[in-house]
C-alpha cells in the first residue's frame, strides 16, 4: 500500500479548501491554517437535467481527451497573430459577398424578428447601396424576401451593434499570421446618429459615403506606406493603458492615430481632407473597437472545429437573440432571447429606452479581453457597479471558466497576470459562473444611438444547450 | 420648477456622473434631472428636453451642468444638495468585494499549494467534489453524510489508488498536523497517532491523552462505515495505520471503532501487529482481548488513552475505574442518592455525542439491561416515539431522527434543552447523564446554554420532595476556546457532578442506579 502522499502531508503546512460550512474555514484560520472558502453553488444552478449530464461528462472525459482538445484550442488562441493587411470593400474582400446579401450581428435572424436598431440599419443600408430610393421602399424591399440576411460570423466578419455590412462598405482586412485565416470589419462610424445603432437619416448616409470616398482611401494609402499593423502588440499595449478593448478604446484609438499620423501627413491629398480624417479619428474613442473586434475574430476562428473541444468560439447578439458557438460543434448556434443590459444611462435616457443586448463585440471576451480584462480598465469600473476591486474580482472570477492565461495580454493590477483566456463552456455549466460581458446599450428605436453602457448577463440557456450537445455528441 | 447649476472647470468622469444622475432621479418629487459635462451633445439634449436653455450659453465641455426639474422649490433644492454631496463623496477605494472562488478548481488556482479539501456540502453533491479533489491531488475530509456505500467504495478506492486520505463520509473529527478539523479539540502535540472510525470517540480519546500528560501526532478519521462494511473493508483505517507506521514522529498507535465486521477487525489487528509500534485497540462494545505482542486492547475510550500514554512514557498501565479516590466516589454516591424519592428509579442519558452515547448505552445494557435508545441494536428497545423516554433510556440526540430541520445538538443546544424540559415532567427519573463536548465546531458555551433548564430540573424535583442527580463529563482540553474550567464551574455551581471522563460518569451513574434499585 502506497501512502507516501499521506506522509508527505504530515510534513507540510496544512492549506485547506473549504466547501460547505464556512465556520470550518474560520476555525482553521483561527488556528493559523490557510483556508480558502469556496462560494459553492449547486452545479448548473440546481438544474437537475444538467446536473445528471455532468455525471455523464465525467465518463466522457475518460474516453475523449477533452482536456487535450481544450489545451490545443487555448494554444491556438495564444499563438494567434492578428495583423491588419489592407483596407478594401466588403464586396471585394469578403468571400461570398454580393449586392443583395446583408450581413448582420449575432446569430441568424429573419426580417420579421429583427430588432429596431437592426431594421433601421438594414433600411439605411439599402438606400446607401442604391437598392432602394426611399426609406419606405427600403422597408418593403427588406420584407420582400429579395434580400438575404446572414450573420457576419458566417463570413469571417464581425460588426458592432446592428453590425450591418453591405457590398460597398469599406472594410478592414486582417490576417492571422500564425494560421493564415482572415477576418473583416467595417470602419467605425463614430458616435451620435450612426447606422450601427439603426439610424438611417440622410446625415447618416452622407457620413457613410464620406467614409467610402475619403476616409477609407486615405487611411488605405497611409496603411500602405506604414505596412502591416501588428494588432496583437497594440492590444497588449492598450491593456496596460487602461483599455479593455471592448467598452474602453481610448488608448487603442490614440495609438492608432500615433502610428498612422506620420504617414497621413505625407500623403498627396488636400490638407483639409487629411485634417478631417484626423479630426474624425480624434472625436471617436471607439474607432479602435472595429480593429479590436476583427482581431479577436481572427484569433478565435483558428480555434474552431477542434474535435472534443468545449471552448466557446463565438458570443454574439442581434438585439433579438443571444447566440454562442462551440469549437467541437463548428458553425452550430446555441441561442436564447437576448437579455437586457444592466447598466448606467446617458443623461436623458432610462431602461425604458433600451434595446435588448446587441452586437458582435462580445467576440472580444472570447479571446480574453473586454469584460474578462475589466481589471485593466479602472476608468470604467463604475459600469460594473463600483470600485476597482470589483473589476479585479470580475476578472479573477473569469479564471474559473477559462482554459488558460494569456501569454501576451497582461493586467498590471494583477501583477501582470495574463488575462483569463479560452472560455470553457463545460466550466461555465459546472461552476454556474457566466462570462462577464460589458457592452454598450442601444436605443430600442432605430436611429437614436447609444443610450448607456453596462454589464450583460449572457443567457444560461445558450451554455446549457451547448453543453447538452457536447454530451450528446460524445456519449 | 426647474433649476440649473453650472460649475466652471470642474471635470468629472462621465460614468461617475451617470451614477449620480441615477441617484438624483430616484429622489421623490424629481421629474427629471441631468448631471453631465457641457459637451455639445449634452447641451443639445438639455435644450431638446427643455430642462435648460439660456443658462447653457458659453458652457464648455469642461463645465459641469446640474439641471433638475422637480415638483416644487423644496424638492429641487434638496435634490441639488444631494447631487453635490454625492459628487463630493470620496470614492470608497478599497471597499469593493474581494474575490471568492466559486468552484474547487477556482480555489486551487488561487491557492496552488492547497493540500486538503474539507467538504460539508449536501450529500447528493458531495461525491463529485470529493472525486475532483482527489483527482487534483487533495486529501479529503468528507463531513457530509447521505453518501451511498457504493460511492464510498468508489471514492475510497480512488483515494487508495492516489495514496490520499479520504476521511469520511460522515467524518466529524480529525486532527491533522496538530490542527483541529471540523469538530475537534486543541490537543498538545506528542507521539501518539490515532485512527478513529468514530467522531466523538476520537475527541474523547485525544482529550484524555492530553489529560494524562501525553500528546498526539495525528488524529485520522475514517467515517463510521469504514470497518463495519465488509466491502469498504477498513480501507481508510488500513491506510491510516500504514501512514502512522511510516511516520517517524509517531511512537504509539491508537485505533478506535464502533464494532467492526469480523474479517475487517482481523485485517486491522494484523496491520497493527505489522507496524511493530505499540498499538492500542478499542472496539466499542467488544470485550478487550489479552495483550499480544505489540497489541494492547482497551475496554473503554478513556482506557485506550490511558494505555497509549503509558506506552508513550514507557510506563505500565494500571487498570482502574476511577481516577479519583474511591472514598470520594462513595461520598458522591451517598450524597446523590439520599434525597431521592421512592418513585425515582430510571436513568436518562441525554447525549449529543454518538459514540459517547454508545459507550454509556452498552455499559448499561450489559450491567442492567433493557435500556431504550434510538441507538439500540435490539429493535424492541428502540422507542416508538423518539421524543419520549421509556424506563431506562439513553438517547443520541445527534441522530437523524432528532436533527431533521435543525442543527446538530453540539452546534445548537436547544434540541437537548427541549428534551430536558420533557424529562423533568417524569418523576420516575433518578439520574440524568450528560456529555458536554467542547472544541471547534461545538457551541460557544454548551454547558451555559442548558444551565437554566438543568437548574429548573433540580428545583422541580426538590419541590416535589425528591432529588435529581445530574452526572456529566466534559470532553475538552485547556486549549479549547470554550474554557474547560469555566464550563466545569458552571455545572458544579448548580450541583451537577462533573466526572473526568464519559466512562467514569457512566460508571458512577451505574453505581447510583444500582443503589437506587436496592
Amino acid at each position: 500500500m502506497d501512502v507516501k502522499n499521506i506522509n508527505k502531508l504530515f510534513k507540510q503546512d496544512l492549506s485547506a479548501v473549504n466547501l460547505g460550512l464556512e465556520s470550518f474555514a474560520d476555525n482553521l484560520k483561527n488556528e493559523g491554517v490557510s483556508a480558502i472558502q469556496v462560494q459553492w453553488k449547486p452545479p448548473a444552478g440546481g438544474n437537475k437535467e444538467i446536473a445528471d449530464l455532468l455525471e455523464k461528462l465525467d465518463v466522457i472525459r475518460e474516453k475523449v481527451d477533452v482536456a487535450g482538445a481544450n489545451k490545443k484550442a487555448a494554444e491556438i488562441i495564444n499563438n494567434g497573430k492578428p495583423t491588419v493587411v489592407d483596407i478594401s470593400t466588403a464586396g471585394k474582400a469578403i468571400p461570398g459577398m454580393r449586392k443583395k446579401l446583408f450581413l448582420h450581428a449575432g446569430p441568424p435572424v429573419t426580417w420579421d424578428r429583427m430588432s429596431g436598431p437592426t431594421r433601421g440599419a438594414v433600411i439605411g443600408g439599402l438606400v446607401y447601396e442604391g437598392l432602394a430610393k426611399t426609406f419606405e421602399e427600403a422597408e418593403k424591399l427588406a420584407a420582400s424576401g429579395e434580400i438575404d440576411f446572414e450573420p457576419c460570423h458566417d463570413h469571417s466578419t464581425v460588426g458592432p451593434m446592428a453590425g450591418i455590412v453591405t457590398f460597398s462598405m469599406p472594410v478592414w482586412v486582417l490576417e492571422n499570421k500564425a494560421y493564415g485565416n482572415k477576418s473583416y470589419a467595417t470602419l467605425n462610424e463614430g458616435l451620435g446618429k450612426v447606422l450601427r445603432y439603426g439610424a438611417y437619416s440622410e446625415e447618416v448616409l452622407e457620413k457613410l459615403r464620406w467614409m467610402e470616398s475619403d476616409l477609407a482611401p486615405i487611411l488605405k494609402k497611409a496603411l500602405d506606406l506604414y505596412g502591416e499593423l501588428d494588432m496583437k502588440n497594440i492590444l497588449a499595449q492598450v491593456l496596460q493603458m487602461g483599455d479593455e478593448g471592448h467598452n474602453r478604446n481610448r488608448a487603442g484609438t490614440s495609438i492608432f492615430i500615433r502610428e498612422m499620423a506620420p504617414y497621413l501627413v505625407v500623403l498627396d491629398e488636400p490638407k483639409e481632407k487629411i485634417q478631417k480624417v484626423l479630426q474624425f479619428l480624434n472625436a471617436n474613442d471607439h474607432f479602435f473597437l472595429n480593429l479590436s473586434m476583427p482581431s479577436a475574430k481572427c484569433i478565435i476562428d483558428a480555434a474552431a472545429d477542434i474535435e472534443g473541444s468545449s471552448i466557446c468560439t463565438t458570443m454574439a447578439r442581434n438585439g433579438t437573440d443571444f447566440g454562442i458557438r462551440m469549437s467541437c460543434t463548428g458553425s452550430q448556434w446555441f441561442v436564447a432571447p437576448a437579455p437586457m443590459v444592466d447598466g448606467l444611462y446617458l443623461p436623458g435616457y432610462t431602461e425604458d429606452d433600451a434595446a435588448p443586448d446587441i452586437g458582435d463585440s462580445t467576440i472580444t471576451e472570447t479571446i480574453g479581453i473586454g469584460g474578462f480584462a475589466m481589471a485593466a480598465a479602472p476608468a470604467i469600473v463604475k459600469f460594473v457597479g463600483g470600485t476597482p476591486k470589483d473589476a479585479i474580482s470580475i476578472t479573477t472570477k473569469m479564471y474559473e471558466i477559462t482554459e488558460t492565461e494569456n501569454k501576451i495580454f497582461q493586467i498590471p493590477a494583477l501583477d501582470f497576470r495574463g488575462t483569463p483566456t479560452g472560455i470553457d463552456i463545460l466550466k461555465i455549466v459546472e461552476t454556474g459562473i457566466l462570462p462577464a460581458v460589458n457592452t454598450g446599450i442601444a436605443h430600442k428605436k432605430p436611429g437614436i444611438g447609444m443610450v448607456g453602457a453596462g454589464l450583460v448577463k449572457p443567457p444560461e440557456k445558450c451554455f446549457n444547450d451547448a453543453f447538452k450537445a457536447f454530451v450528446e455528441k460524445y456519449s | 420648477m426647474k433649476q440649473v447649476l453650472i460649475e466652471k472647470d470642474a471635470y468629472y468622469d462621465s460614468v461617475f456622473l451617470m451614477l449620480i444622475n441615477r441617484e438624483v432621479k430616484k429622489i421623490e418629487g424629481v421629474n427629471d434631472a441631468v448631471v453631465s459635462m457641457g459637451t455639445e451633445m449634452n447641451i443639445t439634449l438639455l435644450k431638446d428636453t427643455g430642462l435648460a436653455d439660456k443658462e447653457l450659453d458659453g458652457v464648455t465641455p469642461n463645465d459641469l451642468i446640474i439641471a433638475i426639474d422637480g415638483e416644487n422649490e423644496e424638492v429641487v433644492a434638496s435634490a441639488m444638495k444631494a447631487a453635490k454631496e454625492l459628487m463630493d463623496k470620496k470614492s470608497g477605494g478599497d471597499e469593493g468585494e474581494g474575490y471568492k472562488p466559486s468552484s474547487l478548481e477556482g480555489a486551487i488556482k488561487t491557492v496552488p499549494d492547497a493540500n486538503l479539501a474539507i467538504i460539508s456540502l449536501p450529500g447528493e453533491f458531495a461525491s463529485r467534489e470529493v472525486r475532483k479533489s482527489l483527482n487534483n491531488g487533495l486529501h479529503v475530509m468528507l463531513f457530509s453524510d447521505n453518501i451511498s456505500v457504493e460511492s464510498e467504495i468508489e471514492l475510497k478506492n480512488l483515494a487508495k489508488e492516489k495514496g490520499l486520505l479520504m476521511m469520511g463520509p460522515d467524518c466529524g473529527t480529525a486532527i491533522i498536523n496538530g490542527k483541529p478539523l471540523c469538530f475537534a479539540n486543541v490537543v498538545r502535540p506528542g507521539d501518539i497517532g490515532v485512527v478513529g472510525a468514530s467522531g466523538t470517540g476520537l475527541q474523547e480519546i485525544t482529550c484524555a491523552i492530553e489529560k494524562f500528560g501525553g500528546g498526539i501526532t495525528q488524529g485520522i478519521g475514517t467515517g463510521g462505515r469504514d470497518l463495519k462494511n465488509v466491502q469498504i473493508g477498513g480501507t481508510m483505517m488500513l491506510m491510516g495505520i500504514e501512514a502512522l507506521k511510516n511516520d517517524d514522529s509517531t511512537n504509539v498507535i491508537v485505533v478506535v471503532s464502533k464494532p467492526p465486521a469480523d474479517v475487517v477487525a482481523e485485517k486491522v489487528i494484523d496491520a497493527l501487529s505489522k507496524t511493530g509500534k505499540p498499538s492500542v485497540i478499542h472496539f466499542i462494545g467488544l470485550d478487550p482481548r489479552e495483550q499480544k505482542g505489540n497489541l494492547y486492547f482497551a475496554g473503554n475510550l478513556e482506557e485506550a488513552a490511558g494505555m497509549a500514554v503509558a506506552l508513550s512514557k514507557g510506563e505500565t498501565y494500571v487498570e482502574r475505574t476511577y481516577t479519583i479516590d474511591r472514598a470520594e466516589v462513595d461520598a458522591i454516591i451517598e450524597r446523590e442518592t439520599k434525597g431521592m424519592s421512592g418513585s425515582q428509579k430510571y436513568i436518562r442519558g441525554l447525549y449529543t455525542g454518538g459514540t459517547l452515547a454508545d459507550e454509556a448505552l452498552i455499559m448499561f445494557d450489559r450491567e442492567i439491561g433493557n435500556i431504550y435508545s434510538n441507538n439500540q441494536s435490539k429493535k424492541d428497545f428502540i422507542p416508538a416515539d423518539p421524543n419520549k423516554s421509556i424506563e431506562h433510556t439513553i438517547v443520541d440526540l445527534g441522530d437523524d431522527v432528532y436533527t431533521v430541520g435543525r442543527p446538530h445538538p453540539m452546534i445548537d443546544p436547544s434540541t437537548r434543552e427541549d428534551r430536558i424540559k420533557i424529562e423533568v415532567e417524569d418523576n420516575e427519573m433518578a439520574v440524568m447523564l450528560l456529555d458536554i463536548v467542547l472544541g471547534y465546531g461545538s457551541h460557544e458555551d454548551p454547558a451555559g446554554a442548558i444551565l437554566d433548564s438543568l437548574k429548573a430540573a433540580k428545583e422541580k424535583f426538590a419541590k416535589d420532595g425528591g432529588y435529581l442527580s445530574i452526572i456529566t463529563s466534559i470532553t475538552g482540553t485547556e486549549g479549547d476556546f470554550q474554557s474547560i474550567d469555566a464550563t466545569k464551574s458552571k455545572l458544579e455551581s448548580i450541583g451537577c457532578i462533573v466526572m473526568p471522563s464519559n466512562f467514569q460518569a457512566s460508571t458512577l451513574a451505574l453505581e447510583i442506579m444500582r443503589k437506587v434499585e436496592k
